[in-house]
């Protein structure tokens, strides 16, 4: 009985490991530093995501301090942050996929269409909830443009 | 129409990105346990595309997956759940497809080996496993008939979201449980309630812009299916949402057929 215990906890333990160690995060600086712009991205981007959807009242100043926010982010030189080997062939931490590093000019494009889509939505989000609501479609498109080019599926 | 049904996303070139997906040339591969399949050109073409073809051959095509010579098409082409369109929407796509722009680039055989590349037993199969009728039957209210509509028969959902059989056929009884990604890594969601606890609105939101209820943004296949329910209104993403809060979360509350 004790013995079998001790495999099933054993056992729990070890997928625990290997849990941790999915979610473990990154000892690379410059992966921290960029995983943290896409949290700050996700932040507000969720101000914005809750009055869209309606689960929070429509209130343009905070919607545009977050779409403020969202521009001063694209402006955000992320070139440190993109270092060779930081893909996730050599740092299984990370989803980066080396794909990026072979494609620095279509990377930067769609780095540029999110910038867009952002002063888009620093104009639209005071203006009234529809035009927030329409803004959130083609700022959401450039996110996964990127994200379906250079990014692993989650395990 | 167009969009729900997700139409471009298997017939445009393999290079199209944005307007360029209008054009149905077809090239795109799919590569499947059963062989790798190529998407024809279905542009209004004459020859090489299908602008020779009647309403009623469109018709044919989509809810019986059979072509104006009577062959039967291999289901990559997703005519098992298509089987449930309207005969007024199939008027409505034929004219609209008629529309677009002309394509002359010829259509490429599939690469399937025996037995699979008989066509004649794709009778058989069809027999088997293309069931009409809805999966989500009972109690519903207009809305979650509308995105029922939308997912069982023109989103076409299922055809990866439900485990399918040896045969590759669609288990019904495990109706958007999740299954396997036949492109190798990784496991298609579920979107049963049990699987998927976003709320109505979390799931429309996703279906329009991309972003998970933490705004994170989606990835993989599932670009290009929002590439096309970005298109849709606002009240048919809810009604998908609805609908998929009505799906029953195991084979037990599903209608024997």
């Amino acid at each position: 009985m004790m013995k079998k215990f001790s495999i099933l906890a054993a056992g729990i333990l070890s997928v625990a490991a290997i849990g941790a160690a999915i979610a473990h995060e990154s000892e690379n600086p410059a992966v921290k530093a960029r995983t943290s712009v896409m949290q700050l991205y996700s932040f507000n981007l969720g101000t914005l995501g809750g009055m869209a959807k309606g689960e929070v009242e429509y209130d343009a100043e905070a919607a545009t301090r977050a779409a403020n926010n969202l521009v001063v982010l694209t402006q955000i030189d992320q070139s440190a942050m993109w270092p060779a080997g930081s893909d996730n062939v050599s740092d299984p931490s990370t989803r980066a996929l080396p794909a990026i590093w072979e494609n620095f000019p279509d990377v930067g494009t769609k780095g540029q269409a999110m910038a867009d889509a952002a002063v888009a939505m620093q104009a639209a989000a005071g203006q009234d909830v529809e035009a927030l609501k329409a803004a959130m479609g083609d700022l959401g498109g450039s996110c996964s443009a990127c994200h379906k080019a250079y990014r692993a599926p989650k395990d | 129409m167009f969009h729900a049904a997700g139409c471009a996303s298997c017939h445009s070139a393999p290079d199209a990105v944005g307007g360029d997906k209008l054009m149905l040339s077809g090239g795109r591969r799919f590569e499947t346990e059963f062989g790798t399949f190529i998407a024809p050109n279905i542009s209004s073409h004459p020859e090489v595309g299908i602008g020779s073809w009647s309403a009623i051959d469109l018709a044919n095509a989509l809810i019986h997956g059979t072509g104006p010579e009577g062959q039967h098409y291999f289901p990559a082409f997703p005519y098992t759940s298509y089987a449930n369109i309207t005969a007024e929407d199939v008027v409505s796509l034929h004219a609209f497809l008629s529309t677009l722009p002309v394509s002359e680039a010829e259509s490429v055989s599939h690469e399937v080996g025996f037995p699979f590349n008989v066509r004649r037993g794709l009778g058989g199969w069809k027999l088997l496993f293309m069931s009409s009728g809805w999966v989500v039957e009972g109690d519903l209210t207009d809305q979650q008939r509308h995105g029922r509509y939308l997912v069982e028969a023109l989103g076409h959902c299922a055809e990866c979201h439900t485990p399918r059989n040896g045969l590759g056929g669609m288990q019904r009884d495990l109706w958007l449980t999740g299954a396997p990604n036949p492109s190798g890594k990784g496991r298609i969601p579920g979107l049963t309630p049990d699987q998927l606890d976003w709320s109505e609105a979390d799931i429309a939101e996703y279906l329009k812009s991309g972003f998970t209820p933490d705004y994170d943004s989606a990835g993989g296949e599932m670009v290009d299916v929002i590439e096309n329910t970005s298109r849709l209104t606002d009240d048919d993403r809810l009604a998908i949402a609805a609908y998929l809060k009505a799906v029953p979360v195991s084979s037990t509350g599903l209608p024997s057929k």
